[in-house]
């Protein structure tokens, strides 16, 4: 059984507007000095299998074909025991 | 010409769909199809509607692309059936992969909901023969991800294979270059976030829309015309 935890974030080089929502509300509560906030999505994921490399497989293309969109999010992922 | 209106559970435009396709296409059987479906044969258009499918949970589109009907479209655009999605169903298609790039959320924020001047900057496809070439029409939008998005490599393709179809006047939602509608290579399957089926009558605001509907059946009748003989 593993547990992962997958972490979708936007990429880089495309725009957040949540992000700078909520990073203009941290000014405004007197944080001036928060450079960046991006906003990203976290999942956990309960696989009931033993073989480790399978888990991790499965979970790459689960990112790559829902849970992620591959054009505009980076995902990464940890499994644990 | 038998045009099919796709259902996931959350869509809500799948009436207004049926409604202006039946007004517009006189000699047209239109129906709604559940997304459980699995073959799509027979039909011309297949209409992909607005709305939330599966509550746009994860991401607008995300779900519903999962869904049997969707390897049916791809199957029938395969085949040359013209494909139209519209606000949610331009997100299902993106992300079914059947038009490049993504619909992210608009950099105001605010769920946009107002009429909204579209230039028609493609008028040589199946879908807006009927309008002029940068002729400005009134189209309603709806939405809260219409914002599109893809990477330079393929806003270049989609300059130069002449796909960016509709932009913009006033960017409502940050979309890239304006964009508001965009097509696929071949011709057959387009996407746009305004809303044609809710502009085909004077009583709506506007009826700028009935052209997309009659440019259709216009290539519809041609091929029709062809294949008899």
């Amino acid at each position: 059984m593993f547990k992962v935890k997958v972490y979708v974030t936007t990429k880089a080089n495309v725009l957040d507007p949540q992000g700078t929502a909520v990073q203009q509300a941290l000014h405004t509560m007197g944080y001036g000095d928060v450079e960046e906030v991006r906003i990203g999505k976290y999942l956990e994921l309960t696989i009931d299998t033993e073989d480790r490399a399978q888990a991790e497989a499965d979970v790459e293309k689960m990112c790559k074909q829902l849970l992620a969109n591959p054009v505009v999010e980076d995902y990464r992922y940890e499994l644990e025991d | 010409m038998k045009v099919a209106v796709l259902v996931f559970p959350g869509s809500n435009c799948d009436w207004d769909c049926v409604h202006a396709a039946e007004e517009t296409l006189a000699e047209a059987t239109v129906e709604r199809v559940w997304h459980t479906t699995e073959d799509l044969t027979g039909y011309d258009l297949i209409m992909v509607p607005g709305g939330f499918s599966y509550g746009d949970y994860l991401r607008s589109g995300a779900i519903a692309r999962f869904a049997p009907v969707m390897n049916a479209v791809a199957k029938a655009a395969d085949k040359g059936a013209y494909v139209l999605g519209i606000c949610n169903g331009f997100q299902i298609l993106t992300e079914a992969g059947l038009l490049p790039g993504a619909l992210r959320r608009n950099t105001g924020l605010k769920f946009r909901c107002h009429h909204s001047k579209l230039r028609v900057v493609q008028s040589n496809t199946a879908f807006t023969s009927e309008y002029g070439q940068d002729e400005v029409i009134d189209i309603p939008i709806a939405h809260g991800e219409g914002n599109y998005y893809c990477d330079e490599q393929t806003l270049e393709q989609l300059k130069r294979n002449n796909q960016i179809v509709f932009t913009y006047e006033e960017n409502p939602n940050g979309s890239l270059e304006h964009i508001a509608g965009i097509i696929n290579e071949q011709g057959n399957v387009l996407g746009m976030m305004p809303h044609p089926e809710r502009a085909v009558s004077d009583l709506l605001g506007s009826k700028d829309g009935v052209r997309m509907f009659q440019s259709i059946m216009k290539v519809w009748r041609e091929r029709h015309a062809t294949n008899v003989n």
